[in-house]
């Protein structure tokens, strides 16, 4: 089967400003993807090429086996999209907004009801369908916006930021919601997200900075290029189990505040080894794995709060400099 | 539970018209929700009409011994139609600054079935809003009969569509409905006071003569007057002349439905450019 997506060498500049510097990137049938980065490093403008509302300025893009430029229909007809901000119509009702997307993408007729049913059950809306858009809050009409991009059976769903503004209950019930969908259609899933919590729950993700890839992978592999686990434990006696780690396992303890930690690999596999063979009563253990924070740490050399203060800075700046030139 | 798996067919003629029809649809409804506002449209052609017919009629009598407000009923429908039109192709520029537009561009279908889509949407609000005005033609002494009736139909309709498409071609590239409302009235006005809505062409000033006639709402509401006026006596020195020649009717419909489709012609191929 062909890759979901498949992008070679993108790039895209605008004028003098690079957004996108060379990106090469697979994405297998079926899984969840996630792109990750600070605003401003260059997601949005991918997501746009991969759509075909934006053209590429060198490199190529495939999106569900078709070339992004050349077959820009073939694209359109595969594809699902839920953007940051909402597209929908306020002064319809949310089934109007869905049948209005099954005409425009020519859904066969007797398909629609089905179809619109379904979709609007998985986002949990099937009883507000007759309800105006206007009245929806926040979470529903980016439910409905799934619901909408679904309509079509796009073989690839790209959702652009889709917990973004949204409270953490909500957050965590559009995910459930993307979860279940993966287990109900066969589909691909690719998502950009600045928040590292949700990374978590990619199958894989890239991270983007400054418009390049610089990690992809899943998101235990990402964590564990980055470093070991820490183990924090408290025992009875610090001295002796201080020893006994370095006589048995060869490892060295670092002391603080009545605590030990030490750094291994594979946390949890070591946990039962140290209860069986430190020969030291053990009173309370946590497992602590690098978070995507470090990871995004360790391959941009900033926190990605940083990095999005430096964005919004040098954008900034930006305008200043276009005023200056102006005037 | 199964899957209904969809499968969109590859596009064709048939899919761009089901495109054209949806978006008619859509702004149909959003129209029809609306009736405040149909309401308000409604309300300035009353005042032309009666206010300033009769005001105007009682005293100054520039018509001669037809009743003023029979001269002006065919301008009153136009411009009820050519204000509405307007604001309903600004509705471009309002899915745009709401982020609908997206809905629409990055759908499988040609942008020129979109902006057909938008142009029948806009000509049928018009219509409706020029229907109405039509509907009390016999309370200001308009001799009514079906040919009548059916005449001034048809000529809303050319009308309506031609009014839409030029306002989709000012629509199409503005990005503010400020910015679109601002130019609309620098538009909608010289317009209206240049079609001979209000006053009939004799003894112009040759600078106003010209005026009127590169104006296109002029072709539109001389035929709609010649249908009300029909079976007066006179009634001819009113309408349009090209010199001595008297425009024939189909040819002043025909630059009217013209103008609309080279302006909607060149509007979908700037939308087309746009993102």
């Amino acid at each position: 089967m062909a890759p979901a997506v498949s992008v070679r060498d993108l790039k895209k500049s605008y004028g003098e400003l690079e957004a996108v510097r060379g990106i090469d990137l697979e994405v297998e049938p079926g899984e969840i993807f996630g792109f990750l980065g600070p605003n401003g490093a260059g997601k949005s403008t991918t997501i746009k090429i991969l759509c075909t509302l934006a053209r590429p300025t060198g490199g190529s893009a495939r999106v569900a086996g078709h070339d992004v430029v050349t077959e820009r229909d073939e694209v359109r007809r595969h594809i699902g999209l839920v953007f940051q901000d909402t597209t929908l119509d306020d002064y319809l009702t949310a089934e109007q907004n869905l049948k209005f997307h099954a005409e425009l993408y020519g859904i066969p007729a007797r398909m629609v009801a089905p179809r619109l049913q379904q979709v609007m059950e998985l986002v949990a809306l099937w009883d507000r369908r007759a309800s105006l858009v206007q009245t929806f809050s926040g979470g529903m009409k980016r439910r409905l916006e799934i619901a909408r991009g679904l309509m079509h059976s796009p073989r690839v769903l790209f959702l652009d930021e889709p917990t973004v503004g949204l409270d953490p209950q909500t957050r965590s019930s559009i995910w459930s919601y993307i979860r279940e969908l993966r287990q109900r259609e066969q589909i691909t899933i690719f998502l950009t997200t600045h928040y590292m919590d949700e990374a978590e729950y990619c199958d894989r993700i890239a991270i983007i900075d400054a418009g390049k890839i610089v990690a992809l992978g899943t998101p235990d592999d990402l964590k564990a290029k980055v470093g070991k686990d820490r183990i924090q434990l408290t025992t009875a006696d610090d001295a002796a189990a201080t020893a006994a780690l370095a006589a048995k396992f060869g490892l060295e303890a670092a002391r603080r505040d009545g605590q030990l930690t030490i750094a291994v690999e594979h946390g949890e596999q070591f946990v039962p080894r140290l209860f069986a063979e430190l020969g030291v009563a053990i009173k309370s253990i946590a497992v602590a794995r690098p978070s995507l924070d470090d990871v995004f740490l360790a391959y941009t050399g900033s926190t990605i709060r940083d990095a999005e203060a430096t964005a919004a800075e040098q954008a900034g700046m930006g305008k200043v400099a276009a005023l200056r030139r102006r005037g | 539970m199964d899957v209904a798996e969809v499968m969109v067919p590859p596009r064709t003629w048939r899919a761009d018209l089901r495109a054209i029809k949806i978006v008619w649809q859509r702004d149909v409804i959003r129209f029809w929700r609306d009736r405040p506002r149909i309401i308000a449209s409604a309300l300035q052609p009353m005042l032309y009409l009666f206010v300033f017919g009769t005001g105007m009629g009682a005293g100054m009598r520039p018509t001669g011994a037809l009743d003023l407000r029979v001269f002006l009923y065919p301008g009153v429908m136009a411009m009820a139609t050519l204000f509405t039109c307007f604001f309903s192709a600004g509705s471009i520029v309002w899915d745009r600054e709401f982020g609908f537009m997206r809905e629409m561009l990055v759908a499988p279908v040609r942008r020129g079935s979109i902006m057909i889509g938008k142009a029948l949407g806009g000509a049928t609000a018009g219509m409706t809003q020029g229907v109405i005005v039509l509907a009390i033609g016999p309370l200001v002494g308009v001799p009514f009969s079906p040919v009548l009736i059916l005449t001034l139909l048809v000529e809303l309709m050319i009308l309506s569509f031609a009014i839409t498409c030029i306002g989709v071609l000012v629509a199409v590239r503005i990005k503010s409905f400020q910015a679109f409302m601002a130019l609309v009235q620098i538009i909608i006005m010289p317009m209206f006071f240049l079609s001979g809505a209000l006053f009939p062409f004799r003894n112009l000033p040759t600078w106003l003569e010209v005026a009127t006639h590169l104006d296109p709402l002029t072709y539109a509401v001389d035929p709609m007057r010649r249908a009300v006026l029909a079976h007066i006596d006179g009634s001819e020195l009113l309408s349009l002349h090209w010199g001595s020649w008297q425009v024939p009717t189909i040819l002043e419909l025909a630059i009217v439905l013209g103008t609309g489709i080279l302006a909607l012609a060149i509007a979908a191929r700037e939308f087309g450019r746009s993102e």
